[in-house]
């Protein structure tokens, strides 16, 4: 098992499943909401439908069905483009 | 990872798997890139490390794919997992990312085995939390044993819909209803295709031990459904549908919908190959020939990606299409690629003879395809509805990347891969033209998602 937390929330999820797995086995209902307020959440858990967009550890767009839980790994909704971009990548 | 291969192949299901394993016996370098951190693609998905219990719930086909994964495993090719591709040109250089650094890479042959993705169709509510594709529904249970707690409705027409249904009942999860929106007079069409059919009766005899098993157990299954609806305030609580002149409801908080599968083709469009509308199969498809090559040099196709036939096929398209690459590449001549090639192309013939049968039999109505509700949003990135293409297309834009120009639609994160074929048909219909008409959205790189930080890695990586 890893620790991740999702919404601010701590939680228990197994290893080696993705994001999208692990908030749907959460009970989370919805995963992002549109520019325009609609919910959405995962829907074809493949990679290429991309309602499954996420902010993971800050990072705003990230599908959550191809993307792996870790431990520590932080897992918000995602509200319409997300976050201003706070971490650019410096080297 | 080396820059340059001589054989690099996308994808690490049964055809890339093939491909690889056949390709490295006469000492080629090969490399494997695959977005998922395990072999066997979605259908082989999880396939080696699924418990057995859950193996043998999802049936036999399934565990074909353990053999591919063993040889491929023994084998000295490359394989690089977790690698996204976001780019590939029709020089063969091919633009990727792992642990968010790009790197660039060329080729002296490309063989891409994208395999198929879920035929998006636009109905009322299909946006809405809870409905998700089949396919969803049976990834979740390969790779993370997750099934319908509370029940589930599953509708739409194909193959992919009775194995979810069977696998379902197995794992134990209530299905509630199996809506099947395949039109009543498809069956009477197909039957022309049946003699022929009758040479891959495997295929047949499955189906129908897996419908006669649902039967058994009571599963309630509605054949001839139409006007398909989700209902729901911020997620699904209800499916209304029209059943034999009535109108009916049910209440669920999952419906999983599947209307076939059709090729992956973002990368394929990304290079610059050629497409031709597949009539049959009702999607677009990279123009190959019997060997996989596509209409750029050094670039092939094999498995879904090029066409759906199945996962039985693609392992032979894979063999095939790593002979003529090492043909091409001078380790054989065009004779004995082709005596090595009588095995598989046998093979091939005897798989693909159920193909028209089933695209005859679970071929989608028009009616579904062109979305006929103005309201229902099209475009599920960019909220475009069926309305405003058909808009778009009154004040004169009678193509699919006129409408996208118009209206964004196709321009969100997806790239259009949930809309592409949606916008095709309503601007068909909407122009009276044939769908093959009407062009397809142009694709561009990067395919998939890429920061401005992970694509100036590359420089930061050329300049040390």
């Amino acid at each position: 098992m890893v620790q991740v937390s999702i919404n601010g929330s701590t939680l228990q999820v197994t290893e080696g499943i993705t994001v999208a797995a692990a908030v749907l086995g959460a009970g989370l209902r919805h995963t992002r909401t549109t520019v325009s307020g609609a919910k959405r959440a995962p829907c074809c858990m493949m990679g290429v439908c991309y309602e499954c967009v996420m902010v993971i550890d800050g990072q705003a767009n990230r599908r959550a069905c191809v993307t792996y839980v870790r431990n520590g790994m932080s897992i918000e909704t995602q509200n319409g483009t997300g976050p201003a971009i706070a971490n650019p990548i410096h080297e | 990872m080396n820059n340059h291969y001589q054989l690099a192949i996308v994808g690490a299901g049964p055809a890339g798997l093939s491909a690889a394993t056949t390709a490295i016996e006469y000492g080629i370098s090969v490399a494997l890139f695959d977005e998922q951190p395990a072999l066997g693609g979605q259908i082989y998905r999880a396939i080696e490390s699924v418990p057995e219990q859950r193996a043998n719930q999802l049936g036999a086909e399934y565990l074909r794919g353990k053999k591919l994964a063993e040889i491929f495993r023994k084998s000295k090719v490359e394989y690089f997992p977790n690698t996204q591709i976001w780019s590939i040109n029709s020089q063969r250089e091919i633009g990727l990312l792992q642990n968010q650094q790009a790197k660039l890479i060329t080729a002296d042959q490309v063989l891409l085995a994208t395999g198929a993705m879920e035929r998006p169709v636009p109905f009322p509510g299909w946006t809405l939390p809870g409905v998700m594709q089949a396919g969803a529904g049976q990834i979740l249970f390969k790779s993370s044993a997750i099934i319908p707690a509370d029940g589930v409705v599953l509708a739409g027409s194909g193959p992919l819909l009775l194995l979810l249904a069977w696998q379902y009942l197995h794992a134990g999860v209530d299905i509630k209803a199996l809506l099947d929106v395949t039109p009543l007079f498809n069956p009477l069409r197909a039957i022309l295709k049946l003699p022929r059919a009758l040479m891959a009766h495997h295929y047949l005899s499955e189906g129908l031990a897996y419908k006669a098993e649902l039967k058994r157990a009571g599963v309630k299954t509605l054949h001839g459904v139409s006007d398909l609806q989700a209902h729901g305030e911020d997620q699904l609580q209800s499916v209304s549908f029209r059943h034999l002149g009535r109108n009916k409801s049910l209440q669920t908080d999952l419906l999983l919908t599947h209307f076939g599968v059709i090729p992956h083709i973002w990368l394929t469009q990304a290079a610059g190959c050629a497409h031709q509308w597949d009539n049959g199969q009702q999607c677009w498809r990279p123009e190959h020939d019997a060997w996989g090559s596509s209409s750029i040099d050094g670039i092939l196709v094999a498995g879904d990606g090029a066409g759906i036939n199945g996962a039985r096929c693609a392992e032979h398209a894979g063999r095939l299409a790593a002979l003529q690459v090492l043909h091409a590449l001078g380790k054989f001549d065009r004779r004995q690629r082709n005596r090595l090639a009588e095995d598989d192309r046998k093979s091939l013939q005897k798989e693909r003879h159920i193909r028209p049968f089933l695209e005859s039999f679970f071929r989608i109505p028009l009616t579904l395809l062109t979305t006929p509700d103005d309201d229902t949003v099209v475009c599920r990135c960019e909220e475009i509805t069926a309305g405003q293409i058909r808009a778009a297309v009154a004040a004169g834009h009678g193509d699919s990347n006129q409408v996208k120009f118009l209206t964004r639609c196709g321009m969100g994160p997806c790239q259009g891969r949930q809309c592409a074929n949606a916008v095709t048909h309503i601007t068909a219909a909407a122009c009276n033209k044939p769908v093959q008409q009407i062009a397809l959205y142009r694709g561009r790189p990067p395919v998939t998602p890429l920061t401005l930080g992970q694509l100036s890695s590359l420089c930061v990586q050329e300049a040390k």
